[in-house]
């Protein structure tokens, strides 16, 4: 029996249709939009001027607070503007507008394709690096890499989990970087592993994807040759299920072990990090190159076999303009998705550009996505059996409808991490997730608010006591 | 057969002695001291037990008004002055007027006025809708027109109109609770006075972006340039954020707004006599025909023959 | 270009409905009707008609005409209630009484409370329970298959109703069974007297693991069901084996395998967690049991059933499935 997560989950069909398309450059866009907001956390601020000439891999803007990362310029040119623009969801976002002249890059940054295995820098150099570098975690969350590689003092992390499951169907983005780019990625899997100081890595990759198992298996055995810093370091193979790039899923399905509700993953000994950060990683280490561009799926069952494609993206791409080179909207498309179909966010403005964390553009046709309308609930439980949390969406649904905060915080509402699997397994079509996440937002709210006023409290009786 | 009816009358009588007794001590021991004008208030109240005083029901108000000193902070919507007369006299306070309140929906947002720009496929509530993105129209302040005040309204005061896809008041039946208020997840309604004879003026519009962003996406925005401030003898108006405010407090119903504004975005409602909203005296008379549809409000019941005579001029020219 | 389709994720669907599962469902009962019809001829498939038309065309003036709702006939929910319902009477009903159970099922049991999914009691036996206790010259007229078609078919008691009758009457159960000429191979086939469901267990058993293959239900509800029924039975058979009846009768006979295979494990009257699915089971097989050996009653199956039923609100309080991260 593979290994796998233990609670809920659901098979979607893969549909991996562009596995075979190699990553392409895609010709850098005329103008890039770069918004200040494109990570977790506060949005960074703006430190160039309209009028100002840039490079490529310069700064722009500077982390706007502790839980935030630098944003650079991705290409060469001319800051034209800085000013709200809509995003994908049509909500105004302040954004740097380049006009794009040529591509002169910043100075120090190695453009060659040269692999440098080799890394000697000390754990400092390398976490300011890769902060300098602005990495945050492209599995989807955006979050600062650098913070999350900086554990609380007292934990002791573990075990490295390289995340390269790629749950989502008809992503391959980051299956192609494993294919076509196994040795940065394990090369930026050795660098932080040395900076976490752990003894074991695991790189998980779900079965459907055989050959980047076995790529990265004989890249591991040539570079462990070469260097001792390679130890520790392994390849996973999982059951394919959904949502096994979850980070409590995958901890789960590779240590055995589950995040207790509330706590980090670093609680029970374990880091994640997804493939392209790793490869993020060492870009901003080894080449002292900054994230200035990202792989981009285009796919979906109603695009041709030639119009399937894996892009190099420059952060900023309006999409417009990624799908007029991928042949321009499919017929029948009537859902453009901006990630996988299961968390991804579907777009309502093509002209919003991309961000550091864009993985997919997928076009979904009517029949595929249009949601039937909603009937009673038979009670069938499949959104409890489906469920990777294992909560009662059914229970937490109907709570959510009452605005009843208290009913659902006491059914751990909280811990809902919005994969989906309950709309999608639910044969009555209630929108689950849906209401669900409304009430998950009431309640996180009130969690937040008691803890900043039992915080106040405790400051105020310390206070007291001097 | 005789001894068995005895014994079985006098076990039940003992019996039922036995728990009468028990019941009363434990009637007197958990004996609960109630102010009895709780009571008498709450049976003055309209008994909704809708929240709007703010409190979780008539009874949680009924208690609060007999532990406050005094009524200012305490006022039942629903009943309005004249309920509160009664709780006033109830409890001995002196008793604090206030002006009747209406729900107002405040956008302009017609299918007409602004055309979607994609289609919404998630869960029917404002709520969902509001979270997700912008909406589905270019105006990300608008109405979303799902209805989430419609379900909050417990009087039956909301609907939506099919044909605008706004939300409509029914001002014979609102109460001013605030439900709708609290539901509108973009904070559109608005609770404002009733006016005399439920004559009041106010901008139907919150878009706080540009002028241009506005009116490119609703053709009856208020685009924020501030004409009718300007033309406001009463300093009632204000402009923050590119979008003006009416405040009611200090509002003369004058209606030199109304005519000024370039979108018409203020609307005036249960006039007798509408506004001549066009600037340029122009060849065809049908002013309020050609102005943007306004938010429909259903006449008064007390001043059904102002608001005919208002349409009669159209009509006739 | 068309407006793009804006929704909150997840952006696909498995493909399973409500009227799929229920198809499944009708599906699954496929191999019993056509063993009861095979067996039985005309009188069955009159019973099975009459049930099937008049709890759709039940439900659908109900919601029509009386709750002015959408109707939800369309789900196939009205026609697996009348097939169980059905596969739970006498080949010899008359059509009337079908009728009235129709009516009492999806009336009285499914819409007055709501409609599907809102039910406390599984309709079909809900209403068999009805007829059980209204007319019960008319449910315990069985008839013995004969031949193919119902030909040779002659009026005669179930099993578990001679054996019931037997024991009153002082018999050992060896005794019965020799008399009476039936044998535990005969009950897995068919063959033996008893409502059209009950007659085979193998046909039941078939449409059993289709549902499990289907993934339409799991199998933890019918498993504890038939796990108490043997040790419940197993412990008063050693006990006194010529008073009590043995695991292996006890499993095959009556309406063992239809209410445990397919009307305990109903989605809307079944507890939704394993282990409140378990303890649902055990209590069926249980008071199956109890009904089986100290009840007037010869059968007991669905009176356990409709009893468990009205403890699974109690039950879905009380057994939740386990969280992730969570004691």
């Amino acid at each position: 029996m593979k290994r796998t997560f233990s609670i809920g989950g659901v098979h979607p069909a893969d549909s991996k249709i562009s596995r075979g398309c190699a990553i392409e450059v895609l010709p850098t866009p005329p103008v890039v939009y770069i918004s200040v907001a494109q990570h977790i956390g506060a949005p960074a601020k703006p430190i160039v001027a309209p009028g100002d000439k840039v490079k490529t891999g310069q700064p722009v803007a500077e982390p706007g607070g502790f839980v935030s990362a630098y944003i650079h310029s991705s290409v060469s040119g001319t800051v034209k503007s800085i000013a709200p623009r809509k995003d994908l969801a049509g909500n105004w976002q302040t954004c740097i507008e380049i006009q794009v002249e040529g591509d002169e890059w910043a100075e120090g940054i190695d453009t060659s394709d040269t692999l440098i295995t080799d890394f000697t820098d000390d754990n400092k150099l390398i976490m300011d690096k890769i902060r300098l570098g602005g990495v945050v975690g492209l599995g989807g969350a955006t979050f600062p890499t650098h913070v999350k590689l900086a554990p609380p003092p007292g934990k002791k992390c573990e075990m490295l989990i390289i995340n390269g499951c790629e749950c989502e169907p008809y992503l391959t983005s980051d299956f192609r970087t494993l294919l076509e780019k196994g040795e940065q990625v394990v090369t930026g899997v050795a660098i932080i592993k040395q900076v976490l100081g752990v003894d074991k890595a695991t790189i998980a990759i779900e079965d459907n994807k055989p050959e980047a198992i076995s790529h990265i298996t004989s890249v591991l055995e040539t570079l462990r040759k070469k260097s001792p810093k390679f130890e520790g370091i392994s390849v996973m193979s999982l059951m394919k299920k959904y949502p096994e790039g979850g980070e409590k899923q995958l901890i789960d399905a590779v240590m055995g072990r589950q995040v207790p509700s509330g706590a980090l993953p670093i609680d029970v000994g374990a880091v994640v990090q997804n493939v392209a950060t790793a490869l993020a990683v060492y870009d901003a280490v080894q080449k002292n190159k900054p994230i200035v561009d990202n792989s981009v799926t285009v796919t979906g069952d109603c695009l041709p076999m030639d119009r399937q494609h894996n892009f190099l993206v420059r952060v900023g791409t309006p999409l417009s303009y990624i799908i007029e080179h991928a042949g321009g909207m499919p017929e029948n498309a009537v859902k453009v998705i901006s990630g996988g179909p299961m968390m991804g966010k579907a777009i309502a403005n093509l002209d919003a550009a991309t961000l550091k964390g864009t993985s997919a553009l997928l076009f979904l046709t009517a029949e595929q996505t249009k949601r039937q309308p909603e009937t009673n609930c038979i009670r069938c439980g499949k959104c409890a059996q489906a469920c990777p949390m294992g909560l009662e969406p059914f229970l937490l649904q109907k709570y959510a409808r009452l605005d009843n905060a208290e009913a659902l915080e006491e059914n751990a509402v909280q811990d809902c991490i919005e994969c989906g699997c309950c709309l999608y397994s639910c044969p009555a079509y209630i929108p689950l997730l849906d209401i669900i996440r409304q009430g998950k937002v009431k309640v996180m709210g009130i969690i937040r608010a008691r803890a900043a006023a039992a915080k106040a409290a405790a400051e105020a009786a310390k206070a007291e006591k001097k | 057969m005789t001894s068995t009816i005895i014994w079985t009358i006098v076990i039940i009588a003992v019996l039922g002695l036995v728990l009468a007794v028990v019941l009363y001590l434990v009637a007197e021991k958990f004996k609960v001291q109630e102010d009895p004008r709780i009571d008498e208030v709450e049976k003055a109240m309209p008994g909704a037990n809708c929240g709007g005083c703010g409190f979780a029901g008539c009874r949680a108000f009924a208690e609060a008004a007999v532990k406050a000193p005094n009524l200012d902070n305490n006022y039942c919507p629903v009943g309005g002055n004249a309920v509160m007369q009664k709780v006033a006299s109830i409890l001995g306070y002196e008793m604090v007027e206030k002006a009747p309140m209406v729900a107002v929906v405040r956008c302009n947002g017609t299918c007409a006025n602004r055309p979607k720009i994609n289609e919404y496929g998630g869960m029917k509530s404002c709520k969902v809708k509001a979270a997700l993105y912008a909406g589905d129209t270019a105006c990300a302040f608008g109405c979303l027109g799902c209805g989430d005040c419609v379900s909050a309204c417990q009087f039956g005061a909301l609907s939506m109109d099919e044909e605008t896809g706004l939300p409509v008041v029914d001002e014979s039946k609102c109460v001013a609770c605030g439900a709708c208020v609290k539901a509108c997840p973009k904070g559109i309604i608005e609770l404002r006075n009733k006016g005399p004879r439920g004559m009041r003026v106010y901008v139907s519009c919150v878009n706080k972006d540009k002028g241009p962003v506005a009116r490119k996406a609703c053709k009856a925005a208020c685009i924020g340039c501030g004409i009718c401030a300007k033309n406001c003898p009463h300093d009632a108006i204000t402009v923050e954020g590119n979008v003006a405010y009416i405040d009611f407090a200090k509002c003369k119903l004058c209606r030199k707004c109304v005519a000024a504004c370039p979108t018409g975005a203020i609307h005036d409602v249960n006039f007798p006599k509408p506004v001549d909203r066009t600037p340029k005296p122009a060849a065809k008379p049908a002013a309020t025909a050609a102005a943007p549809a306004p938010v429909p409000v259903q006449p008064e019941t007390a001043a059904p023959a102002p608001a005919k005579a208002a349409a009669e001029p159209t009509v006739k020219e | 270009m068309n407006s793009l389709l804006v929704s909150p994720n997840p952006h696909l669907h498995a493909a399973v409905s409500t009227k799929s599962l229920m198809r499944d469902v009708v599906i699954a009962l496929m191999p019993a009707v056509i063993v009861s019809v095979i067996f039985y001829g005309l009188g069955e498939i009159i019973v099975l008609g009459v049930s099937v038309i008049s709890c759709v065309l039940l439900e659908y003036l109900i919601t029509k005409y009386l709750l002015k709702k959408s109707c939800t006939v369309g789900d196939w929910s009205a026609i697996v209630t009348g097939v169980l319902l059905a596969l739970n009477l006498p080949s010899t009903t008359p059509w009337w009484v079908v009728f009235l159970g129709a009516l009492f099922a999806i009336a009285v049991a499914k819409m007055t409370f709501g409609g599907l999914g809102q039910n406390l009691f599984n309709p079909a036996i809900a209403g068999r329970v009805f007829l059980l206790i209204s007319f019960p010259a008319y449910m315990t007229n069985w008839q013995i298959p004969g031949g193919l078609f119902g030909i040779d078919a002659v009026s005669g008691a179930t099993p578990l109703g001679l054996i019931n009758e037997g024991i009153m009457s002082g018999q050992g159960i060896q005794d019965i069974m020799a008399e009476n000429g039936f044998s535990y191979g005969q009950m897995l086939l068919a063959n033996v007297g008893g409502s059209v469901g009950e007659i085979s267990a193998l046909a039941l058993l078939a449409g059993f693991v289709y549902l499990l293959v289907r993934k339409v239900i799991r199998p933890h509800i019918t498993l504890s069901i038939w796990a108490a029924v043997a040790v419940t039975s197993l412990i008063f058979w050693l006990a006194d084996p010529s008073r009590f009846t043995d695991p292996v009768f006890n499993l095959l006979s009556g309406g063992m395998i239809l209410g445990s295979c397919f009307m305990a494990t109903d989605y809307v009257t079944s507890p939704m967690s394993v282990k409140g699915g378990i303890v649902f089971g055990i209590g069926i097989g249980f008071i199956t049991m109890m009904i089986r050996y100290f009840g007037s009653y010869p059968e007991g199956m669905s009176f356990a059933i409709l009893i468990m039923n009205s403890t699974v609100p109690l039950i879905n309080r009380w057994f939740h499935q386990k969280k992730y991260g969570r004691k």
